[in-house]
């Protein structure tokens, strides 16, 4: 910790000590007030409190919504309509074919998604676990390694898509590089399955240094010796890998793949710059739905994008219960 | 500690060079091609001038016409190779275009004005970067306040989100109390919802709270992540609670058992927290758009993205401005890049 | 001695009154080029002959802070004093009416009149602001191809189709990889498709869109976009948002840009002397050869704390002088009669712009009502965007006219039905 030798860190060591003794004269007489057994309300309490007041109740407000109908913004001057929101948003003669269904844009984002989340999640993981790995091994600057896969992480999504949007454009980069190899451009967002495939591809190339990075740290807390002992036993890499790697890096890859997926359903920002959605509805995701029908439009449905919002939330949960449940018992299996 | 001091010496074959090293040596490579190549690519189309963003094939680096002083004439002129119609190339001014038809001159014989059709002429470009696209956006875009603002921003929030979010991650850690599950559950279970979604919701409140053009506005409702939350407690339930009972039989108080000792243990997730809370607050957008209507409170997204008019976009101001987004956060990763997988690697493990 | 002392005494009074009670006043701007500077140059006039007032003006980009954002900050009670606006008649309820406080509404009356009435609720006598731009949508067209190509401009009444005829002749002979391209926007396409005779509304007011003329425009647009005569990077290239299709035009990808006005200023800027472009007046179809009104409005807030500062600013903006200069400078169409009548001195060198607003100007008397109706109708944009999304879902293959057709109809519907709860 040599940062703290120097001046400027002695400087902010001094301040944080002087910072914390006086938030504890206000702290202290309160545990005496209270007693230990209270004291951690007392400290989950800033943080509850922002939390209820501006992400709690909002989401209660939003339920709310769901149950109303009508532009008003304030909610008491909203119409209570009941289930009518839900009722429409699933109201589909057949399921699988978005043109039968009332709110066909809805059920086209929710088929588009659930493409979106298989390939994308695939992916990311195969990506991501195969850096991780090549990182683990010994190799040259590989602070400097870490960082480069790390950096698109850093980039707001604007960035990304704007970035993107230059490569990929039908004067850009890419087709310029493919002429010059002598062969035919390619209108990459003008057809519904590639423009698909490259929101798919950047939204891994733009994220996978972070999933990469915990990876990385699992892998770096398998012990050695059980590698050693393989080795000792005469098994190769990959029986080396199915035995020991995998299982012991299970706990953390459920990490990775719970958080990838609340990300993956959530993908927004990039795709919407990059392609609006299109063409026509090819890349037209479930956040993008919730944002076009209650907000960006003239006359925004409140109503309907709280009732999308609800669902979404619903799936998710449902969703991450599943993931926890069967990487618990896949932990116990391979214990 | 010394198991991991061994495998970060593991390697594959001792000495000699195995095929998977070679292999993995030239995934690193097309690694930081593909990953750093977009970036670089952005970098260089920052110092291109608007015409020169316009054409295709685009060039790698920024180009520009070369101009002439030409005697005779007030304003700088453009430089063309002309193809004439015996086949040679001359290098000439052009004075201008009517049409089809250039009027051009030699520079060094200036009178004589010669005709030459407009598919005849390619253009001489040099190497040239378009600082002013930085200097003029500087000028028209109020770049010291918004930076101020971003700064002021960031920095609050990201303090405040640290504190706040491991006196909650201490307590659901160190504590056994009534409800502990069920609060942590509900934290998590808002990772669910994009803010994105109940954006109309929190603005209401925010308007109720007064708290519209108002700094605090934007700094406040982020402040407590269920992603920092969940990071630190996971970081957290590794540090033995001996440490801690010791502490209570020497009499500190709880306050003091966080701050003297929990919190210098848990520096490591703390730094990983920091990172991220500067780069989503930093990178933020619409929300500080909605809450802040006035200019002086700007933050530098925000003023970023007052250059997409109605109906044009002025790609050479958003480029620079862009890239310049970019640095303060290149630089923070820089400074604390070391501290994050020593911290995710004790955060995350148990899932 | 006395009187003078006294005068003395009551301007250090009203100064010192002045300087204390000075109003701030916001105003919510968006830029697409240069006019923001132009304005900005006209408030500090302002400011410096009345002290007791000083305007701000907040910069947002236009899609995010003046669509989105704004509605919803005046929906919640918030926002500035002033604002400069496109959705008028989304807008109305918000406004506020200077009348009040005018020394002179008839002025207002005179030469504003028909845009007012874009900007007023149903059946009230509002004055909410003045237009700081009228646009009317025409096509621009790349006077240099068709010279290199040989082919003369049509000149008198053309059709759409005898236009796009031409156009693909043009692209043909040059090289040029498409014949035409339109901005991704309702509104571009409307004033067409009233040329090819849609109504746009039934009996009693309420949109209809399906009807003989509409179903002719779209069809031509779908043929246009699958032979390849339509560059596909605007309408199909993005979704969900409106984009211009200034960029192929001012690269010389394309012949023909079905746009409007406003791209003047930016025109003199971006493209200089690279080739000459022209306005042509508006193709025509069965019905008219129309183009459709539009622009945007200054107006004030009526939740402002301050309207008789307010109207003061804007009493000093209408001024014809100042009105003029501002107009001249931006190269924006006026929406002032008066000055329309007696023309702008537009300070531009370039030809091509002075024709061009000369052309443009002369596309207003032809404007079709439908197409009046149209702009002032208050919820024209649900309208605009849901035709646009819906017929791109058909160029790329996701429904059939029919279905689109249907479709918009409903969303329409469905949406003017939550607003009326």
């Amino acid at each position: 910790m040599s940062i703290l030798a120097t001046l400027p860190g002695k400087l902010a060591q001094g301040v944080y000590v002087l910072l914390m003794n006086i938030c504890g004269l206000v702290m202290e007489p309160l545990q005496r007030l209270i007693g230990v057994r209270r004291m951690p309300y007392l400290f989950l309490l800033p943080n509850l409190l922002i939390f209820g007041i501006f992400i709690l109740f909002p989401m209660a407000l939003n339920l709310y919504f769901a149950t109303t109908s009508g532009t008003a913004l304030f909610p008491q001057d909203r119409p209570f309509v009941g289930t009518e929101n839900f009722e429409r948003l699933y109201a589909c003669q057949d399921f699988f074919n978005p043109a039968t269904c009332q709110e066909d844009r809805f059920w086209r984002a929710v088929h588009n998604t659930i493409v979106f989340i298989a390939f994308q999640l695939a992916g990311m993981i195969l990506i991501a676990l195969t850096t991780a790995l090549v990182l683990n091994r010994k190799i040259v600057a590989r602070g400097f390694f870490r960082s480069v896969y790390f950096y698109p992480v850093l980039l707001s999504p604007v960035v990304v898509a704007l970035i993107w949007k230059w490569i990929l454009q039908r004067d850009g980069l890419l087709n310029a590089l493919l002429v010059g190899l002598g062969l035919e451009p390619v209108q990459f967002l003008l057809s519904g399955t590639w423009a698909m495939a490259w929101i798919i591809i950047i939204s891994i190339w733009a994220e996978m240094g972070f999933y990469t990075l915990i990876l990385l740290a699992g892998l770096q807390s398998i012990p050695a010796e059980l590698y050693d002992a393989g080795a000792v036993d005469g098994t190769n890499g990959a029986q080396r890998f199915r035995h020991i790697t995998m299982p012991l890096l299970m706990p953390t890859m459920m990490v990775v793949l719970v958080l990838a997926l609340i990300r993956s359903v959530q993908q927004f920002d990039k795709v919407f710059v990059l392609t609006g959605g299109g063409p026509g509805t090819a890349t037209f995701l479930l956040v993008q739905y919730i944002y076009s029908t209650g907000f960006a439009t003239q006359i925004p449905r409140f109503g309907m994008a709280a009732a999308a919002s609800v669902t979404l939330g619903a799936v998710l949960l449902i969703a991450t219960i599943i993931q926890l449940r069967l990487g618990r018992s896949s932990e116990r299996h391979l214990a | 500690m010394s198991t991991l001091l061994t495998f970060f010496t593991r390697r594959r074959g001792r000495r000699r060079w195995h095929t998977t090293d070679i292999l993995a040596y030239l995934y690193l490579l097309i690694g930081v091609i593909v990953m750093f190549g977009p970036v670089l690519w952005l970098v260089l189309s920052s110092f291109k001038t608007p015409a020169a963003l316009l054409e295709f094939p685009p060039t790698l680096l920024p180009l520009a016409q070369e101009t002439v002083m030409v005697p005779g004439y007030a304003e700088p002129l453009r430089l063309f190779d002309v193809t004439l119609e015996d086949g040679s190339v001359r290098r000439l001014a052009q004075v201008r275009r009517v049409g089809l038809q250039a009027q051009m001159v030699d520079p060094a014989a200036p009178d004589e004005i010669i005709r030459v059709h407009i598919d005849q002429r390619s253009e001489v470009r040099h190497l040239r970067l378009a600082t002013e696209n930085y200097t003029e956006a500087f000028v028209r875009f109020n770049f010291a306040t918004y930076l101020r603002n971003s700064v002021v921003v960031t920095v609050t929030a990201t303090l405040i989100t640290l504190l706040i979010n491991s006196m909650a991650a201490f307590a659901l850690s160190k504590y056994q109390f009534r409800g502990r599950n069920a609060i942590f559950l509900i934290i998590i279970s808002t990772l669910m919802i994009p803010i994105s979604v109940i954006l109309v919701p929190v603005y209401l409140v925010i308007t109720q709270v007064g708290w519209v053009n108002n700094l605090w506005g934007v700094i406040i409702p982020g402040a407590a992540t269920p992603t920092g939350v969940f990071l630190l407690r996971q970081y957290m339930l590794t540090i033995p609670d001996e440490l801690l009972d010791s502490g209570r039989i020497d009499g500190a108080s709880e306050w003091r058992l966080y701050w003297q000792i929990v919190l210098p243990l848990a520096a490591p997730a703390l730094a990983v927290l920091a990172i991220f809370s500067v780069m989503w607050r930093w990178n933020d957008f619409l929300w500080p758009l909605i809450v802040l209507t006035r200019s002086e409170l700007f933050t530098l997204q925000v003023g970023l993205n007052a250059f997409q008019g109605e109906l044009q976009i002025q790609w050479h101001y958003v480029l620079a401005m862009t890239v310049l987004t970019l640095l303060p956060i290149t630089l923070v990763f820089a400074l604390l890049q070391r501290f994050i997988t020593t911290g995710i690697a004790s955060t995350g493990v148990k899932g | 001695m006395k009187p003078k002392f006294i005068t003395a005494l009551l301007t250090l009074v009203l100064l010192t009154n002045a300087a204390l009670a000075q109003v701030v006043l916001r105003m919510t701007w968006y830029d697409d080029g240069q006019e923001g500077v132009v304005m900005r140059e006209l408030l500090d006039r302002f400011e410096a002959t009345n002290p007791d007032i000083a305007i701000i003006m907040d910069t947002v980009p236009f899609a995010a802070g003046i669509l989105q954002s704004l509605p919803l900050q005046l929906a919640a009670g918030q926002g500035p004093d002033l604002a400069r606006i496109v959705d008028l008649g989304g807008l109305s309820q918000y406004l506020l009416d200077l009348r009040p406080h005018l020394s002179d509404p008839d002025y207002w009356e005179a030469n504003f009149g028909p845009f007012l009435d874009w900007m007023r609720p149903e059946g009230s006598n509002a004055i909410p602001g003045f237009m700081t731009q009228l646009t009317v949508s025409a096509p621009f067209i790349n006077r240099t191809l068709f010279d290199q190509a040989g082919i003369a401009v049509p000149e008198g009444p053309t059709t759409w189709e005898e236009w796009a005829e031409v156009a693909q002749q043009v692209a043909e002979a040059t090289g040029t990889p498409h014949a035409m391209v339109m901005d991704r926007s309702g509104h571009r396409l409307a004033g067409p498709a009233i040329s090819q005779g849609a109504a746009f509304f039934d009996a009693e007011g309420h949109p209809k869109l399906d009807d003989e003329g509409m179903r002719a425009m779209l069809q031509l647009m779908i043929d246009w976009h699958a032979d390849g005569l339509m560059n596909p990077d605007v309408w199909i290239g993005a979704a969900g948002q409106y984009v211009a299709g200034n960029l192929p035009f001012i690269n010389a990808q394309v012949v023909l840009y079905m746009s409007g006005s406003w791209q003047v200023g930016q025109f003199t800027n971006l493209i200089g002397d690279a080739f000459d472009w022209e306005v042509v007046p508006n193709p025509c179809g069965p019905a008219a050869c129309t183009g459709m009104p539009g622009g945007a409005g200054l107006v004030g807030i009526a939740a402002t704390r301050h309207p008789a500062e307010v109207a003061r600013v804007m009493e000093f903006l209408v001024q014809e002088e100042v009105l003029a200069e501002f107009y001249g400078r931006t190269l924006f169409i006026p929406g002032h009669l008066g000055l329309a009548e007696a023309g702008i001195d537009f300070q531009t060198d370039l030809e091509s712009a002075k024709q061009a607003l000369n052309v443009f100007a002369s596309q207003v008397p032809l404007i079709h009502p439908t197409a009046y109706a149209l702009q002032g109708y208050r919820f024209n944009r649900v309208i605009f965007d849901n035709l646009r999304d819906r017929l791109t879902q058909v160029f790329v293959g996701e429904l059939t006219l029919d279905q689109a057709l249907e479709r918009m109809q409903a969303d329409i519907d469905e949406q003017i039905r939550e607003a009326g709860q």
